[in-house]
């Protein structure tokens, strides 16, 4: 509260102002594009079109979301929403079908209650502080101490890594804690299986002649793979400096060995990361970042307290948001690509038909 | 030579607005889905290209020069693959191209 | 005269960011509650929790402000404190959407249908068989 009254907030008519005005038109914009794709995902009944704009729609928000300075969550949101939600929506289609019948309930009812909750938001709305004003009172309390204070206190630039890994370090071992029951729940539900392992032990024909001939494809997911899993440890590394962290590179990692998956086919990427090995991995993350509390607990600090891993508090700072941004990218890593494991094995089980994979199953 | 420089920016472009809009029209416009995506791998692949350099130019020699060409190098490696992804999924699927003109 | 039109126009540029969340809110809401396919209601629930995610950075903006990563010649940051909490969101966002997906495909091997009446229908003769 004290802080709130200390800063003196610019006033908007010190800004400059063209670069604003040319800020708002881009918002705009960009805003009623968002407008336009969600209308079509409304009305359209092609569940293949609705994923798809689905994917456009995250890849419109992660544009806003640059407009609106939030690089590392446009980053994230380009990442996940546009990339890893399109592709495990699209695995559940193989196994769903991908048209819809036209809804039989009538449009009235929904429309009516949506108008009324509509109406009352925006009736809300008008007694809310106006967008992009520095006095707003979101803007101060803590977010003033953080950029006041996280350059010198925690020493690396990226503010949002700052606050993100150090200041609300708990809130994001939370967050790991969720990624990590999601595959917990997923797995109970789906199982990851070789789809080939069965068939080759009927009949000893060699493998190699089952594998659906993708040259093309295979060829540039190879010569893919390797920029994309250095370019995951960039971000991953990174993330002290610019847009980044552990969040980012670990989607970006699990995207690899997705379109490794794409083009040469579960059995072999099962082969190149063996299911026992990231299920290990997937908790080892959580464990690093919770060890990493329990052992500045035991070196005389907080959980989670930084400051004294190293002599130095800076240094310290430093080496914990390093190790708990490892144990962040881990986790998401294998999290995402166990689950979209079990997505494919669940659409090849469907396109292999259910009975001739089942056999061997119940036979033992 | 700044004025060169610029011109010469400037004519990439619009070189590479002109083929992004000839694709999306061709997008709309042509009969099936091959001739689509024909269209649509114009603005993957030159579209991009001209404004890669047209931009280059725009930042002279330097390190965002080194990343937008990588960029290209990127979307000239994945663009055609996707292409050809598609096409080869329709085939696959057995969709037919349209051979014949209809009234 | 003159004065009111643009203190109306002000009042509508400052807000517009959070009309245009409500718009999009209100048709993902509408998906999922109007839609009878289980996976179009798995988009819309994301496309009502993307619009929130909209909402509270545009909370974070402030005009003329850059993103909040120290640079020598930044005047003015905008809030990093909302990034972070929609930073994680998203990515526990698509925890819980592969959650819901994968439910979806235990419903269609258990029902052979992902229609929310059908499978209404399908157990409510299940619970009349027994």
């Amino acid at each position: 509260m004290l802080l709130c009254e200390q800063q003196t907030p610019r006033g908007l008519n010190q800004l400059p102002r063209k670069k604003t005005e040319m800020e708002l038109a881009v918002n705009i914009t960009l805003l009623l594009m968002l407008c336009a794709t969600v209308f079509a995902v409304v009305k359209l009944q092609s569940l293949f079109a609705i994923v798809m704009l689905f994917g456009i729609y995250s890849l419109l928000s992660a544009m806003i979301f640059v407009a609106l300075d939030a690089v590392d969550v446009a980053f994230t949101e380009a990442a996940v929403g546009a990339g890893i939600s399109t592709v495990l929506m699209l695995a559940t289609l193989v196994t769903t079908g991908r048209w819809k019948k036209k809804p039989e309930r009538s449009g009235l009812l929904p429309l009516f209650v949506v108008t009324i909750t509509g109406a009352a938001l925006v009736w809300g709305t008008l007694d809310m502080p106006e967008y992009g004003n520095p006095a707003n009172p979101a803007h101060h309390h803590v977010a003033d101490r953080y950029i006041a204070e996280s350059p010198t206190e925690i020493g690396i630039p990226n503010m949002v890594t700052s606050v993100l890994a150090s200041y609300r370090g708990f809130d994001t071992l939370g967050e790991v804690i969720v990624v990590f029951t999601a595959l917990v729940g997923v797995l109970s539900l789906l199982q990851v299986r070789r789809p080939r392992t069965f068939a080759r032990k009927q009949d000893n024909r060699p493998d190699t002649h089952r594998r659906r001939p993708y040259p093309v494809l295979q060829v540039v997911a190879l010569i893919m793979m390797p920029f994309i899993i250095v370019f995951a440890l960039y971000v991953q590394f990174h993330g002290d400096f610019g847009p980044g962290g552990g969040f980012q590179a670990g989607v970006i990692f699990a995207v690899a060995f997705i379109l490794y998956t794409l083009t040469y086919g579960l059995d072999d990427s099962l082969a190149l990361t063996p299911l026992p090995a990231l299920k290990i991995l997937a908790a080892g993350g959580v464990i690093i970042y919770g060890g990493t509390g329990v052992v500045s607990m035991l070196l005389g600090g907080n959980f989670l307290d930084y400051n004294v891993l190293a002599a130095n508090p800076v240094s310290g700072q430093h080496i914990g948001i390093i190790v708990i941004e490892l144990g962040v990218g881990i986790t998401v890593a294998s999290v995402l690509i166990t689950v979209f494991y079990a997505f494919v094995t669940r659409a090849e089980r469907n396109r292999a038909g259910e009975k001739q994979v089942d056999l061997p199953n119940k036979a033992d | 030579m700044q004025i060169a420089v610029d011109l010469v920016s400037w004519l990439f472009l619009s070189m590479g607005m002109f083929l992004g809009l000839t694709g999306a029209y061709g997008i709309l416009k042509f009969p099936d889905f091959y001739t689509r995506v024909h269209a649509a791998s114009i603005s993957d692949t030159l579209c991009t290209a001209c404004f890669v350099i047209g931009l280059a130019l725009q930042s002279g020699f330097n390190l965002v020069t080194a990343k937008l060409f990588m960029i290209l190098i990127l979307l000239w490696l994945t663009g055609p693959a996707a292409s050809h992804a598609l096409v080869r999924a329709a085939n696959t699927a057995g969709l037919k191209p349209v051979t014949e003109k209809k009234d | 005269m003159d004065s009111i039109f643009t203190d109306i126009l002000a009042g509508a540029l400052g807000r517009y960011n959070y009309w245009v969340v409500i718009v999009l809110m209100m048709a993902g809401f509408y998906v999922v509650i109007a839609s009878t396919n289980l996976v179009k209601k798995i988009v819309g629930l994301n496309i009502f929790q993307t619009s929130v995610f909209i909402m509270y950075i545009s909370i974070g903006k402030i005009s003329g402000g850059t993103a909040p990563i120290v640079w020598a010649n930044a005047e003015l940051y905008s809030n990093p404190l909302p990034h972070v909490l929609i930073l994680t969101a998203i990515v526990v966002g698509v925890a819980t959407t592969a959650l819901g997906l994968s439910l979806i495909m235990r419903i269609k091997h258990a029902y052979g249908s992902v229609e929310e009446d059908e499978i209404l229908a399908l157990s409510q003769a299940e619970d009349e068989d027994e």
